[in-house]
């Protein structure tokens, strides 16, 4: 039973399972036909269609730019909720920032687009969608900035502040450089997390902005080419670096303990 | 001298935490009492809310628990609920059957391969999960060769042509494969973390192989299958793209219905009550799954 051929079988199912269907959606981005139903040749056409696609490179400018200010802001705040979850006895705080993690991400899409009409009055675009980007990025940074805190010992920051540092001192010169590692990693994180989001900015965009996502979203409803492929290998290549840089910075993201 | 530092101490503690803690607040946590307070209004005229101080007394206006009687007035409603719950559930049970020997295959792999085989799990799920539905929009489609071959083999049956795509089974496969991962790592966690000389006691007090796994490890996994279970079946539970993409008109769910409220009939009062109760019946589960692992370690 160590390693029986069994389960070996049975893990390679599983695994062909999980890739099989990536595999033909690359295979058919370089693929010479309209129909998405078998291989007649190599081209680089969806490639070229894509970039010359106008609402796309929108979308797809859009996206970077709501994943880096998002991301910004939830690394400073992730950062910060993670210390303090960390160092003090909070109780509010923690269910605070896990519970838009831990809850259907529509639930917080639909009560989002209710507050941001009904309260702030504010016209769904690209400042509604950066906002609930951010709300539910802190999650993910703060866990992951707490998890490399867990395995330190505390007496370095007092330390620190015997010798008559500042807190501000002791956090810049202490704490920071040893986190820094899980900072960058939450970064990343939380900018793929925005990249790749659907279902939160589907209610909070509005007509104002389309992501990359939407676009996806609304060709496959609307008319399927092969161009959908295309965009799908350049986005699922961006997702890909983006996470094993994170995890070359911080080892614990991929132990899926940061997941 | 201690007076001065501990309120410094408290200034630290408050500048660190009131950041975050303001923006849930105002952004999560507000939301969140909009929408409570949303389901007990009436709907705008024209979609949206009512107003709560209506000047004109023919309109209706304060708050009303009528969100919920109609929820309750027509069965159709309860039925999607049931259905969301089956959908999900068979999605957690299938994603079950298929991590648990990948996730038992990975733990008693070597350290190096570990590794490796875990960033095999994660590099799929890298992928936005629309496209991973795509994915299979392309395996079930009617010209797919998956598609000819099933309905080749019907035809040696006499059976008519059954479509694959747009059907309650391609709504399953999609949220199979787009869950999976959540199943396979907290597996993986937990199984990683057995000690294997449990397993060799039980081997040489004359145990089975298929003992050994029934009463050493699974019990000790136990933990695990929660963890995955309640990470798989709550996203599951509220999803609407997957039947969007993969479903048919008849495979509506909490989801789509929520949906179709903010964004088609723009009924604002019920939309919000079908939140709620999503969201009640979400942490009913959360918490169900915790108090179960929480008791299992208390055995184990």
């Amino acid at each position: 039973m160590h390693r029986s051929p069994a389960l070996w079988t049975a893990a390679i199912l599983t695994y062909l399972f999980l890739y099989l269907p990536l595999v033909i959606v690359v295979a058919y981005s370089f693929n010479d036909s309209r129909l998405n139903a078998e291989w007649v040749g190599f081209t680089w056409h969806w490639y070229r269609v894509l970039l010359q696609d106008a609402g796309m490179l929108r979308a797809a400018a859009n996206s970077l730019f709501i994943a880096f200010v998002a991301s910004s802001a939830a690394t400073v705040l992730g950062t910060m909720a993670g210390i303090a979850m960390q160092r003090y006895r909070l109780r509010l705080l923690p269910i605070m920032v896990l519970s838009p993690v831990a809850m259907p991400e529509i639930l917080l899409g639909v009560s989002l687009l209710l507050f941001f009409i009904q309260v702030l009055n504010l016209t769904l675009g690209m400042l509604s969608v950066i906002i609930a980007h951010i709300t539910f990025c802190i999650g993910f940074v703060a866990v992951i900035v707490r998890a490399r805190l867990v395995g330190m010992d505390e007496s370095i920051f007092e330390a620190a502040r015997d010798l008559g540092a500042t807190p501000w001192q002791a956090f810049r010169h202490v704490t920071l450089p040893l986190i820094l590692p899980a900072v960058i990693a939450g970064f990343l994180m939380s900018f793929t997390l925005s990249l790749d989001d659907f279902v939160i900015t589907f209610f909070t965009a509005g007509v104002g902005v389309s992501t990359l996502p939407l676009q996806i979203y609304s060709m496959i409803k609307i008319a399927v080419t092969p161009e959908v492929n295309a965009v799908s290998t350049l986005l699922m290549l961006l997702t890909l670096t983006l996470l094993l840089l994170a995890s070359r910075i911080a080892p614990d993201v991929l132990k899926g303990r940061a997941v | 001298m201690t007076r001065p530092t501990i309120s410094r101490a408290h200034l630290v503690k408050w500048l660190v935490s009131s950041p975050p803690l303001l923006f849930l607040l105002l952004f999560f946590v507000a939301p969140g009492i909009i929408m409570v307070v949303a389901s007990f209004r009436y709907p705008g005229e024209f979609g949206g809310l009512a107003a709560l101080y209506s000047p004109t007394p023919n309109l209706p206006s304060g708050l009303t628990a009528e969100a919920y009687r109609f929820f309750f007035s027509d069965p159709i409603y309860a039925e999607i609920f049931v259905k969301s719950f089956a959908v999900a559930l068979a999605t957690t049970f299938i994603c079950l059957l298929m991590a648990y020997p990948l996730a038992l295959l990975m733990a008693r792999s070597p350290k190096r391969q570990r590794d490796l085989m875990v960033l095999l799990v994660i590099m799929p799920f890298a992928s936005n999960f629309l496209i991973r539905a795509y994915a299979w929009m392309i395996i079930l489609g009617p010209q797919s060769a998956l598609s000819r071959l099933t309905n080749d083999f019907l035809l040696l049956f006499h059976a008519g042509p059954v479509p694959l795509l747009f059907s309650p089974v391609a709504v399953l496969v999609g949220m199979v494969y787009v869950h999976l991962p959540f199943m396979i790592l907290p597996l993986y966690t937990n199984l990683e973390r057995h000690d294997p000389l449990l397993l060799d006691a039980a081997q040489d007090l004359g145990a089975s192989a298929w003992q050994r796994f029934w009463r050493v490890t699974f019990p000790l996994s136990l933990p695990g299958i929660f963890a995955g279970s309640a990470l798989v079946f709550i996203p599951a539970l509220g999803v609407f793209a997957i039947p969007d993409i993969l479903g048919g008109t008849h495979d509506m769910l909490i989801g789509n219905l929520i949906k179709e409220q903010f964004l088609g009939t723009r009924d604002w009062p019920f939309g919000s009550a079908l939140s709620i109760l999503l969201t009640v019946a979400a942490l009913a589960w959360a918490g169900l799954a915790a108090g179960l692992a929480r008791r299992w370690r208390h055995y184990a």
